[in-house]
């Protein structure tokens, strides 16, 4: 391009022409101008979708708003000094998703204690060593030369548990997202490195401060397990363990070690901070299966802090998802349980992943209280609340006390209240004190 | 020629030296691993697992050499800042309460008496404490703080001293309470499911 013509045009134009000019060199800097000059302004908004930094990485709508929320603090438990980094946990707008698939930006994060760390791709390498024939290093290049896997999969933290005082879907069930992750199935790394007869499990560990880890059991690295690095088409982003993290499909958020630097195969579990808590003192009835998640649903539309603007024709949607497999059958109530009806599926059914559900409904301007419960594959049938206390011989109160991670997965039903104006609250019973530990 | 010859004996000498020496230091070189089967990855050196492998087992099998006792580890809490977070003592906080306490059901992480392993707890100071500057402690400082915690929670002496040996054997009081967490394969039940 005529560098004279750009400039002139430059000259005449305003932003909405920019687009067309992304080829100039010239145009770079005028475009970063433009960037720089974005949110002064209704003018700058509009150079804003046309500028250089959005043809190349896309950018939404100005009018489309949702975003993270930022959780309190993750650790209450845990006082200054904070760590350099640090980095507070954000939920998912649980009541803003469509369809299976949480985008990246907008997909719940937390860490244990510590910050994101900045890694550079080039210099990471995983481990993989202990009860093995052939203790092996990898770089990030060479894993990726591996066959590998690409999976929609959940993510949960253990602390995702409905709360009668949340406001919103975001407060209820915000600690989870969906991604497409793509990596190596663990299984085809063992192989590499060759399995000893006494190999019972893995332990897995990250590179951030602290060095987060968790004990696998090996039937499980072996069934679904991957190193992912890839989510939802592009690198995993740092906040979700660039360049490397464990996907353990269906089980608990935290066995899903990010910025994962080693695999150690070993001959029992290793009790670490993470784990030694969940294993003593307990009832062995009740004592929480740490592993797997068992089937959840929840109603994100509508859903807390919604209006509906009058009555007539809606569609209930929300998602369902089970750590055991695919989900068989929704449900969904507009009278507090009492009655059910079979929701559509809009969308795959896939095993461990959102599984997006909907039913038509006329809002006659009644009051109405909407609920789902989701039945997974192994028949298993999400609880109501007072089904999941009593099984733990505990009261609302203290259902509510507990942390979550001493209950294992919390996955009862959470209705939502529709009143006469259309207003929409949650429908559990308030509770006095919640205690939030966010991760176990 | 008698410089040459001479000069064909040393080196002749320097060469069967460099074999011997070879041939001595052959036996501390592991046996060099089959490729894996994609020819990918490399063999980690030495010091690489040194490094890296933190992790040490229930059973202590990793521990690395060291030692300390509780008087030492009383001084550590205080200089590396343990006190900071933990209290004077460990008893005040804000961070977790290391002296004393009961779990309970709101309790994430439960008091250092709780742990059914000893070395778990020296597992965890080395790989995460200091909180502002975790994995920065040596062996004989993550030593010294066990020593101290298990001290002021009463299950050793204050003269204890606490190294790769002793402290597996260490009887943690609630050990008995502890159960293992089940094998778990694809076909394993959650303990509780509604069916229908």
């Amino acid at each position: 391009m005529d560098p004279q013509k750009s400039g002139r045009r430059r000259f005449l134009t305003n932003g909405a022409t920019l687009a067309g000019l992304v080829l100039a060199p010239s145009a770079v800097s005028l475009s970063s101008t433009s960037v720089s000059a974005a949110g002064a302004g209704a003018a700058a908004d509009v150079d804003d979708v046309n500028s250089l930094d959005a043809v190349l990485y896309g950018r939404r709508s100005r009018f489309v708003t949702t975003v993270r929320s930022i959780e309190g603090m993750s650790h209450p438990d845990v006082m200054p000094p904070r760590p350099n980094p640090y980095r507070p946990s954000a939920r998912t707008p649980v009541g803003d998703l469509m369809g299976i698939i949480t985008p990246t930006s907008l997909h719940f994060t937390t860490q244990h204690f510590y910050g994101v760390p900045d890694i550079n791709p080039a210099e990471h390498k995983l481990m993989v060593h202990g009860l093995v024939e052939r203790p092996l290093v990898f770089t990030v290049d060479e894993l990726k030369r591996l066959p590998f896997v690409s999976r929609i999969h959940f993510l949960e933290c253990i602390g995702n548990r409905p709360s009668p005082n949340g406001r919103s879907a975001a407060d209820t069930h915000g600690r989870m997202g969906c991604s497409e992750w793509t990596g190596v199935p663990l299984s085809v790394l063992l192989k590499e490195a060759g399995l000893k007869n006494e190999a019972k499990w893995i332990i897995a560990e990250g590179s951030e401060d602290g060095k987060h880890v968790k004990s696998v059991p090996l039937p499980k690295a072996l069934d679904d397990v991957m190193v992912a690095y890839g989510q939802n088409g592009e690198p995993v982003r740092p906040d979700h363990g660039f360049p490397l993290r464990l996907i353990v499909p269906g089980f608990e958020g935290i066995y899903n070690v990010k910025w994962l630097r080693r695999i150690k195969v070993v001959d029992q579990p290793y009790v670490t901070f993470q784990e030694h808590s969940r294993f003593i003192g307990r009832d062995p009835k009740t004592q929480p299966n740490s592993f797997e998640f068992g089937p959840k649903s929840i109603i994100t539309y509508p859903s807390g802090t919604h209006q509906l603007p009058n009555r007539g024709s809606y569609v209930i949607t929300g998602v369902a998802w089970s750590g055991g497999g695919p989900i068989r059958k929704v449900d969904v109530s507009i009278d507090g349980g009492k009655t059910y009806k079979e929701a559509e599926i809009s969308g795959p059914i896939l095993s461990k992943a959102f599984t997006r559900f909907y039913l038509p409904w006329k809002w006659d301007g009644e009051e109405a209280v909407l609920q789902s419960r989701a039945l997974d594959e192994k028949g298993q049938m999400q609880p109501t609340e007072a089904e999941y206390a009593k099984y733990w011989g505990l009261t609302r109160q203290q259902l509510y006390a507990a942390t979550p991670s001493q209950l294992g997965h919390c996955n009862w039903i959470l209705p939502w209240k529709v009143d006469r104006m259309g207003k929409v609250t949650n429908g559990l019973p308030p509770v006095g004190a919640v205690v939030d530990a966010h991760s176990a | 020629m008698r410089t040459v010859r001479s000069a064909i004996v040393l080196s002749l000498a320097v060469w069967l030296g460099a074999v011997a020496l070879a041939q001595q230091a052959a036996p501390q070189q592991p046996p060099r691993p089959a490729p894996s089967p994609s020819g990918l990855g490399r063999a980690p050196t030495a010091n690489e697992t040194k490094a890296w492998d933190i992790s040490i087992g229930p059973d202590g099998a990793e521990l690395p050499p060291g030692s300390g006792n509780a008087t030492q580890g009383a001084l550590v809490f205080t200089q590396r800042g343990c006190s900071d977070c933990h209290g004077p003592t460990g008893k005040e906080g804000p961070a977790l309460v290391l002296v004393g306490g009961t779990p309970t059901l709101s309790t994430n992480y439960f008091p250092i008496a709780y742990w059914p392993y000893a070395p778990s707890i020296w597992d965890f100071i080395r790989r995460a404490m200091p909180y502002n500057r975790p994995g920065r402690l040596t062996a004989d400082e993550v030593y010294a703080l066990t020593a101290f915690l298990l001290y002021r929670n009463a299950i050793i002496q204050e003269d204890d001293v606490m190294d790769a040996k002793s402290l597996p054997k260490v009887q943690m009081p609630h050990r008995t309470e502890y159960t293992p967490p089940e094998p778990w394969t694809p076909a394993t039940p959650r303990p509780f499911k509604i069916v229908q």
